[in-house]
């Protein structure tokens, strides 16, 4: 057993430290681009340096290095310590990229990723709807192939950057007579094609992230499917395995609470910072131990992974999600009471969501609210109580209405 | 980075659990706690044949000359069957003798404590919940000890004990004239407790003493110990729910029961790292291994504690009696949880660490 990363990942942590240092923030002409500009400029600097979505083939714009979870790690670590803009607009690059690799036809590979990577081309991801949410093959929303083209119908909600995004990758029905699996397909939707509309949807705390997006007779070139026809439901599954694994990352949920802590040490109560209250220090150590859980348990699954012995940690890894998102709301549900009289004022636009930036008493409201996005967004936490259940317990599954 | 065990590490867990398993159903539990002493010592015989008396005792002195994370995934199979043995008093004591002792103390000692032919155990507390170094009342002076230490593991039968004294001191008193063992009656009937009373007992200081480091390598003990009742408590309780039936179906078909089971899961399935971290600081990480451990010994066992609870509840009428295993694990972790101190103390400590 070791916990060091070892001399041939501090060696890149250096390089990545140089690189960030050399990079971040723009100088010069760049600097005076605009805040979109500047990522794409820097993403492609970084794609090119070989820091950035390494993994992906050359031929598609990535490094074409070998998968090396320790090597992605450390490079992580250094880029959110840095500030860089490596996360960018998550759809694309770590949903997309990865079904097109597995999935998607030469041509859509030459044309889509390369420009996703770099955030020229952002994408929105159109799987919920009304009537299907953790039910999600229960959608509706219909494309009908006339001649060449998918004549597309329906809605699309809860579509996190509709209003800014370039293209959808989406699920539609596209064979009425299939059973509810097996007649869905898997589409690539430019945006600005007519018959498409985006009414952004203003969020409890405020601010606009997720959409409605209503199809009515958009039409879309036939060559835009992933996978073959009525096979969408097994395309999007890679997709969705990929957002389980971005919630569990645990580096953010570490900056929030060291946030936390600084919060406890700057407010004061009965003269002296709440930091040195027993109940407070009781309840930060608390969260210490689950965080630290979450810590050690991403340290058991990056070494399985990187030993591919996946197996034996096949448990914890289906266990990410869930645990994170309480870790989330722990730290969420705390940081209100050291700073109560915040809660009853608005946030404003400045005050951050999510991401770096400064922990003003409005982002920790907002974050009251948004952390309650985490139980809810990418596979609510009953529906990982019944994944847990079923696949580490091995409990019988849920019986389904016999009209499923 | 290698967060993981070596082949030789996982072949001592599975040989433990193999013995375990083979030797220790849970009717073995039962009838310790029934009163039937001579079960035990027949366990302890037997682990100690398989080596797990001298786990950390050096190769030269007759032990494996292994570390704390092997100790502690001892600990964790001995926790998982609710092994009724004084390995917990007797591994510490080696510890601090391995760690601490002179020569001469631990040629004196180990070769004996790892065959398993004598048997050793710490006392660190004493009255008035006063579990730490700092708090610390019996006296080491002239080769005499004197005072009162409280809740000893194993005492009854131990040949040595290493007593935490004033100023933090560890000394090693043999049984003996002046040493008096008054059992308790003890709530984890596997591993009784009781009063050590000394009245100017035969007694040298262990010279390079870590009482500390002894209490940091206790937490991540109790916390491996509970780690392994608690997992088990999990895997125990679903197959009951599996097998019992009720409005013509398992109960584990009931949604709101597989939540509640999953949830047990997630409270303690993932800390397995937490507890191998703290044992691998011990030996590798110095500067760390205090908070870790302390960490490891609050997070843990509380969480444990919970999920015994909803052990019982998820069983029914037939989990609040005596008759069913669940008890033995609910008291094994009440033990793991509140000796050494509650977890209230361990995040304090914890916090102070930190510089919070």
């Amino acid at each position: 057993m070791d916990v060091r990363f070892g001399d041939e990942y501090e060696k890149l942590r250096a390089e990545v430290q140089a690189f960030c240092a050399d990079s971040w923030p723009p100088r010069g002409d760049a600097a005076r681009l605009g805040a979109r500009e500047q990522a794409i400029a820097w993403r492609k600097r970084a794609l090119g340096a070989g820091f950035l979505h390494r993994t992906v083939p050359r031929e598609y714009g990535g490094a074409g290095a070998a998968q090396d979870v320790l090597a992605e790690t450390v490079i992580r670590q250094e880029f959110d310590r840095a500030g860089v803009p490596h996360r960018g607009v998550v759809q694309g690059p770590q949903m997309l990229v990865p079904t097109l690799l597995e999935c998607g036809s030469e041509a859509q590979r030459r044309r889509f990723i390369e420009p996703t990577l770099t955030g020229e081309l952002v994408w929105c991801q159109g799987y919920s709807e009304p009537g299907a949410g953790s039910d999600l093959a229960s959608l509706q929303s219909r494309a009908e192939l006339v001649g060449d083209e998918w004549l597309l119908r329906g809605q699309k909600i809860w579509t996190s950057q509709a209003d800014r995004a370039d293209m959808m990758f989406g699920l539609f029905r596209t064979e009425p007579g299939a059973p509810k699996h097996a007649g869905i397909s898997y589409l690539l939707i430019p945006m600005r094609t007519p018959g498409i509309e985006v009414r952004p949807l203003t969020m409890m705390q405020g601010g606009e992230d997720f959409c409605e997006v209503f199809f009515d007779g958009a039409r879309i070139p036939a060559e835009n499917i992933v996978g073959r026809r009525g096979e969408g439901w097994q395309v999007s599954r890679s997709t969705l395995k990929h957002e389980r694994m971005l919630i569990g990352d645990s580096a953010i949920v570490r900056i929030t609470f060291d946030a936390l802590v600084e919060l406890a040490r700057r407010v004061q109560r009965d003269g002296r910072p709440a930091l040195a209250q027993p109940l407070v220090r009781q309840r930060l150590a608390e969260i210490a131990g689950y965080l630290a859980t979450q810590e050690w348990s991403v340290a058991r699954m990056l070494t399985a992974l990187h030993q591919q012995r996946e197996a034996q940690v096949a448990s914890e890894m289906l266990m990410a999600k869930l645990q994170s998102t309480n870790v989330q709301q722990r730290i969420a549900k705390l940081a209100l009471e050291l700073i109560p009289e915040a809660g009853l004022i608005e946030p404003g636009a400045s005050d951050a969501t999510m991401g770096v930036g400064e922990f003003t008493p409005g982002r920790w409201v907002s974050n009251y609210m948004y952390s309650l996005a985490f139980a809810i967004a990418g596979g609510a936490s009953n529906v990982q109580r019944n994944i847990i259940g079923e696949l580490v317990l091995g409990l019988p599954r849920d019986r389904r209405p016999p009209s499923q | 980075m290698d967060f993981a065990l070596s082949e030789e590490q996982e072949l001592l867990q599975s040989t433990v659990r193999g013995f375990v398993a083979k030797e220790c159903p849970p009717q073995t539990v039962h009838a310790v706690f029934d009163g039937e002493r001579g079960a035990a010592s027949a366990l302890w015989q037997g682990l100690a044949e398989i080596g797990v008396a001298g786990l950390c005792v050096p190769e030269s002195l007759g032990g494996a000359g292994l570390e704390l994370l092997e100790l502690a995934l001892v600990a964790e199979e001995l926790g998982r069957g609710a092994v009724p043995v004084p390995f917990l008093g007797h591994a510490l004591a080696s510890l601090a003798l391995a760690r601490g002792g002179s020569l001469r103390q631990q040629e004196a000692w180990l070769p004996r404590l790892a065959a398993g032919t004598a048997r050793a155990t710490v006392a660190l507390a004493e009255d008035g919940a006063r579990w730490l170094p700092p708090d610390w009342r019996v006296e080491l002076a002239n080769s005499r000890v004197s005072g009162r230490k409280a809740l000893v593991p194993e005492a009854e039968g131990a040949a040595l004990f290493v007593v935490g004294c004033r100023g933090g001191g560890l000394a090693l008193v043999p049984a003996g004239p002046g040493v008096r063992v008054t059992p308790e009656p003890t709530l984890d009937r596997g591993r009784p407790l009781a009063a050590l009373e000394l009245d100017g007992a035969a007694g040298e200081p262990l010279p390079a003493c870590d009482a500390a480091s002894l209490i940091d390598a206790a937490c991540v003990l109790l916390a491996a110990d509970a780690f392994g009742a608690a997992h088990q408590l999990v895997r125990a309780t679903t197959a009951y729910l599996q097998a019992r039936q009720q409005f013509g179906q398992p109960l584990a078909q009931f949604q709101a029961l597989k939540h509640q089971l999953a949830d047990m899961a997630l409270e303690i399935d993932p800390t397995r790292g937490l507890w191998w971290y703290a044992a691998h600081a011990f030996d590798h990480v110095p500067a760390e291994a205090p908070r870790a451990a302390a960490l490891a010994k609050a997070h843990i066992t509380e969480r444990a504690q919970q999920v015994a609870r909803d052990a019982v509840e998820a069983h029914g009428g037939i989990g609040f009696t005596w008759e069913s295993d669940v008890h033995l694990w609910f008291k094994r972790v009440m033990f793991d949880r509140l000796w050494l101190g509650a977890p209230e103390l361990h995040r304090e400590r914890y916090a102070a660490l930190e510089g919070w």
